[in-house]
C-alpha cells in the first residue's frame, strides 16, 4: 500500500500525468467545439489514429517535423470534411459516421502502414521525426515544480493553450458565439440569419484539426512510432471528459486531467502486483464512472430546477 | 378497363421508396467496391491477381462457400443484436463487449461443468446468452434511469469488458499446456456438432439463419417488436400513446445482448477448440454494418451477413495469393455505412421520379374524367 502512495505522490507521477492528459486534452477540446455546435463527433477516435500515421509518414519522408505536422493537420481536417458532407449535406446519422471513420482507420491504417513498410504492427522501419521537450527557463530551476511543470512535449504546452485558446475562441469570439447559439437553439440562430449547416461544418473541422493534434502527440511525442491501435480509446474517453466538464474549457481540462492521471496510475500500478488487467481497466472505468456522476447529478439539478418552475408557477396564481 | 390496368401499372409511393432504398444500397455497395479495387490498383504489383482472388476465391472451390456461411454466422448473430437495439434508436455498441464476454462464458460452462451431449451446448449457449444480455443491459440502464448517452457508456464498456474477460481467462480458466492464452480443449460433448463432413459448417449457423426468422415474427409481428419500433420512430408519441419506453429501451438491449452472446458462445463452440480471444473479435461493430445494410431488418439481416462474409473470405484469400492486406476491406466497410446511411443520398432521383409518377397518375385520372 505505501508502495502505491508513494508512486502516486511523487513528481514522476504528476510528470506523467500531465503528459498522458495530453492527448485525451486535445480530443476533450476537439469534442467540445463539435458538440457547442450541437454535434456529438464519435469519429475523434478515428482521426486521431490516421493523423498519428500521417504525421509519421509525412515526417519520415520530408525530414521535416513541420510537413508531419501539416500531414496530421490535414488528415484531421479531411476526415471531419468528410464526416460534416456526409452527416450535414446527406444527412447521414452523425453517429453512424463516426463509426465509420473509427471502421475505416482501425482497418485503413494497418493497411496504409503495410503497404509502407511492409509492417502489420508498428512503423519503426520508417525513419519519422518527434516533436521536442522544452525546459521553461527560470521555472525548471524551482524544486518541485519545475521537475511537474517544466521539461514537457512541445505539444503538451500547445494543448494546455489551446485549453485558453478555446475558451477564449467559444466565449469571447463571434463566432464562438455563433457556434454556441447553433448548438443551443438551430432555430433561433437561422432566425437571426446564421447559416446553420456551414456553421457546423467548421466546427467539426476546428474539431477535426484539435483531433489531430492528439493523434500526432500520439506517435510523435508520447511514443518515437506508429502502433497498431495505439489511440486506445482515447478519442471516447474524450466524449466522456467533456461532458464531465460541462462543454467549458477549463472544466474539460480538469476532466481530462482526471483520465490522464487515471492512465497515469495504472501504469505505476503495473509493479504491485495487481492483476495486470485490471490496472489496464483504470482509465475505462473511471470514464464510466465520471459519466455517471455527471449524468446523476445532471437529473437532480433538472428536477430541483423543475420543482423551482412549479413553485413559481404557484407563486403566479 | 383499360385505365385501371394503366393505373395498376403505376407504383405508388411507398413502392418507389422501397425499391430506392434497395438501389441506392446497391450503388452504395458499388461504390465502396470500386473505391476498393482503385485502392488495390494503387499499392499492388499484381492487381489483377488479386482482384480476381477478391471476387471469384470464395467460389473456387465448394468449400470456400462454406467458410463463407461459417464466417456470416457471427456476423448474423450480431446483425440481429445490432438491429434491434438500433431499432429503439440506441446506438448501444456493447455488443461487441456482449459477443467476446458470451464466448468466454459458453466456453467456461463447455470446459467446468460435465453435461451430457445435447444438453451441454445448450447449456453453454444460454450461459452466453445471459452473460451478453447483462453486458448490453449496462449502457441501457444508464441511458434509462440517467440519461447517460449510450454510446459513450458503450464503448468503455466494451474495454473494461475485454480486460475483464482476459483476467478470468488468465486467473481461472487458463491451461498452461496449451503454451498461449487459452482454456483447456473444449470437450466434444459441448461442441456444435459439424454438419458437412472436411468443413467448418456447425450448427450454430442453422441456429443463426433460424434467429433471423423469430426476431423477424418478434420485432415486426408482435407488440413488443411494435412498441420497440414505436420508440425508435418517435419516443414522445410512444410515451404519449401508453408504452412504457424505459421498459421497452431495456427490453431491445437486453434481447439485442442475448442475442450478441448467444452468437459468441456458438462462434467459439462451433468454430475453435479452445476460447483463445484476448482481443475484442470485432464483431459486434461488424454488426453495425451488417444492420445498416439489412435496414434493421432481420430478415434481410443473412442477405447483409452473407456478403460481407462474402467480401471477408475474398480478402483473406487476396491476401494470401497477392501482395494486398486483408485491411483493404476496412475502406468497403466504411463507405458503405457511409453512403447507406446518407438520407440524401440519390434523392434528388428519387424526387425527381415520384414527381413524374405522380404527374402520369394525375393525367390518367384527367383522362379518365373526359371520358
Amino acid at each position: 500500500m505505501n508502495e502505491i502512495l508513494g508512486s502516486i505522490f511523487s513528481t514522476d507521477f504528476v510528470y506523467s500525468s500531465l503528459r498522458l492528459t495530453t492527448p485525451v486534452l486535445f480530443a476533450a477540446l476537439a469534442s467540445l467545439i463539435a458538440d457547442r455546435a450541437g454535434i456529438i463527433n464519435i469519429g475523434l477516435e478515428g482521426i486521431m489514429l490516421f493523423s498519428a500515421l500521417t504525421g509519421v509518414i509525412g515526417s519520415a519522408y520530408s525530414q521535416s517535423l513541420l510537413v508531419g505536422l501539416l500531414c496530421a493537420v490535414g488528415t484531421g481536417l479531411l476526415i471531419a470534411f468528410i464526416m460534416a458532407y456526409f452527416s450535414l449535406t446527406l444527412h447521414a446519422d452523425i453517429t453512424l459516421a463516426g463509426v465509420a471513420v473509427n471502421l475505416v482507420a482501425t482497418g485503413g491504417t494497418v493497411f496504409v502502414l503495410y503497404s509502407i513498410c511492409g509492417d502489420k504492427g508498428v512503423s519503426t522501419s520508417l525513419n519519422s521525426l518527434v516533436f521536442p521537450t522544452v525546459d521553461i527557463p527560470l521555472l525548471k530551476d524551482i524544486p518541485v515544480l519545475g521537475s511537474i511543470l517544466s521539461g514537457h512535449n512541445v505539444l503538451t504546452y500547445v494543448s494546455l493553450i489551446m485549453v485558453v485558446a478555446v475558451w477564449f475562441f467559444m466565449e469571447k469570439s463571434k463566432l464562438g458565439l455563433r457556434i454556441r447559439a447553433v448548438g443551443e437553439n438551430e432555430n433561433a440562430a437561422k432566425s437571426v440569419g446564421i447559416s446553420v449547416v456551414r456553421i457546423r461544418y467548421l466546427a467539426l473541422m476546428l474539431s477535426g484539426v484539435l483531433a489531430s493534434l492528439g493523434g500526432a502527440f500520439l506517435s510523435m511525442g508520447m511514443l518515437t512510432y506508429f502502433s497498431k491501435n495505439m489511440s486506445a480509446g482515447r478519442g471516447f474517453i474524450a466524449l466522456a471528459a467533456e461532458a464531465l466538464g460541462h462543454g467549458g474549457a477549463v472544466g474539460t481540462f480538469l476532466a481530462s486531467l482526471v483520465f490522464g492521471s487515471a492512465e497515469a496510475l495504472s501504469v505505476s500500478l503495473q509493479g504491485v502486483g495487481l492483476p495486470p488487467q485490471f490496472v489496464q481497466m483504470v482509465p475505462y472505468v473511471t470514464t464510466i464512472l465520471g459519466l455517471v456522476i455527471y449524468s446523476a447529478l445532471r437529473k437532480k439539478q433538472q428536477k430541483s430546477l423543475h420543482q423551482l418552475f412549479k413553485k413559481r408557477k404557484r407563486g403566479l396564481r | 378497363m383499360k385505365t385501371g390496368r394503366e393505373k395498376h401499372r403505376l407504383p405508388t409511393n411507398r413502392q418507389i421508396e422501397n425499391r430506392f432504398t434497395l438501389i441506392r444500397t446497391l450503388v452504395a455497395v458499388g461504390i465502396a467496391l470500386i473505391c476498393c479495387l482503385a485502392l488495390i490498383l494503387l499499392v499492388s504489383e499484381e492487381p489483377l491477381q488479386a482482384f480476381v482472388a477478391f471476387l471469384t476465391g470464395p467460389l473456387d472451390p465448394p468449400k470456400n462457400l462454406a467458410t463463407v456461411l461459417q464466417t456470416a454466422a457471427p456476423l448474423i448473430f450480431s446483425g440481429l443484436a445490432v438491429s434491434v437495439m438500433f431499432s429503439c434508436n440506441q446506438f448501444n455498441l456493447a455488443g461487441e463487449g456482449a459477443f467476446f464476454l458470451g464466448g468466454l462464458a459458453g466456453s467456461a460452462v463447455a470446459v467446468k461443468l460435465v453435461l451430457p451431449y445435447v444438453v451441454h451446448p445448450i447449456v453453454a449457449l444460454l450461459a452466453g446468452g445471459l452473460v451478453g444480455g447483462v453486458v448490453c443491459a449496462i449502457p441501457g440502464l444508464l441511458k434509462v434511469k440517467l440519461g447517460a448517452t449510450e454510446v459513450v457508456s458503450s464503448l468503455m464498456l466494451n474495454y473494461v469488458v475485454l480486460y475483464l474477460g482476459v483476467y478470468i481467462l488468465n486467473y481461472f480458466l487458463l491451461d498452461p499446456a496449451a503454451g498461449f492464452p487459452a482454456t483447456e480443449r473444449l470437450p466434444d460433448t459441448a461442441r456444435l456438432e459439424t454438419l458437412i463432413p472436411k468443413t467448418n459448417f456447425h450448427i450454430g449457423i442453422i441456429l443463426s439463419f433460424v434467429l433471423c426468422v423469430v426476431m423477424y415474427f418478434f420485432l415486426y409481428r408482435s407488440k413488443y417488436g411494435y412498441s420497440i419500433r414505436m420508440v425508435g420512430q418517435n419516443e414522445n408519441f410512444a410515451r404519449y400513446s401508453g408504452i412504457n419506453v424505459g421498459a421497452t429501451i431495456m427490453m431491445a438491449q437486453l434481447i439485442g445482448g442475448i442475442l450478441a452472446g448467444v452468437g459468441g458462445a456458438s462462434e467459439v463452440l462451433g468454430g475453435y477448440t479452445r476460447f483463445q480471444w484476448v482481443a475484442l473479435p470485432g464483431y459486434g461493430f461488424d454488426g453495425v454494418i451488417v444492420a445498416i445494410l439489412a435496414g434493421n431488418n432481420p430478415l434481410l439481416v443473412p442477405v447483409g451477413a452473407v456478403f460481407l462474409a462474402y467480401l471477408r473470405v475474398g480478402a483473406d484469400i487476396m491476401s494470401r495469393r497477392s501482395d494486398v492486406a486483408t485491411e483493404v476491406l476496412a475502406v468497403v466497410q466504411g463507405a458503405i455505412i457511409l453512403l447507406v446511411a446518407a438520407k440524401l443520398f440519390l434523392q434528388h432521383i428519387k424526387h425527381k421520379y415520384i414527381v413524374a409518377n405522380a404527374t402520369r397518375l394525375e393525367a390518367v385520372k384527367g383522362g379518365e374524367e373526359h371520358e
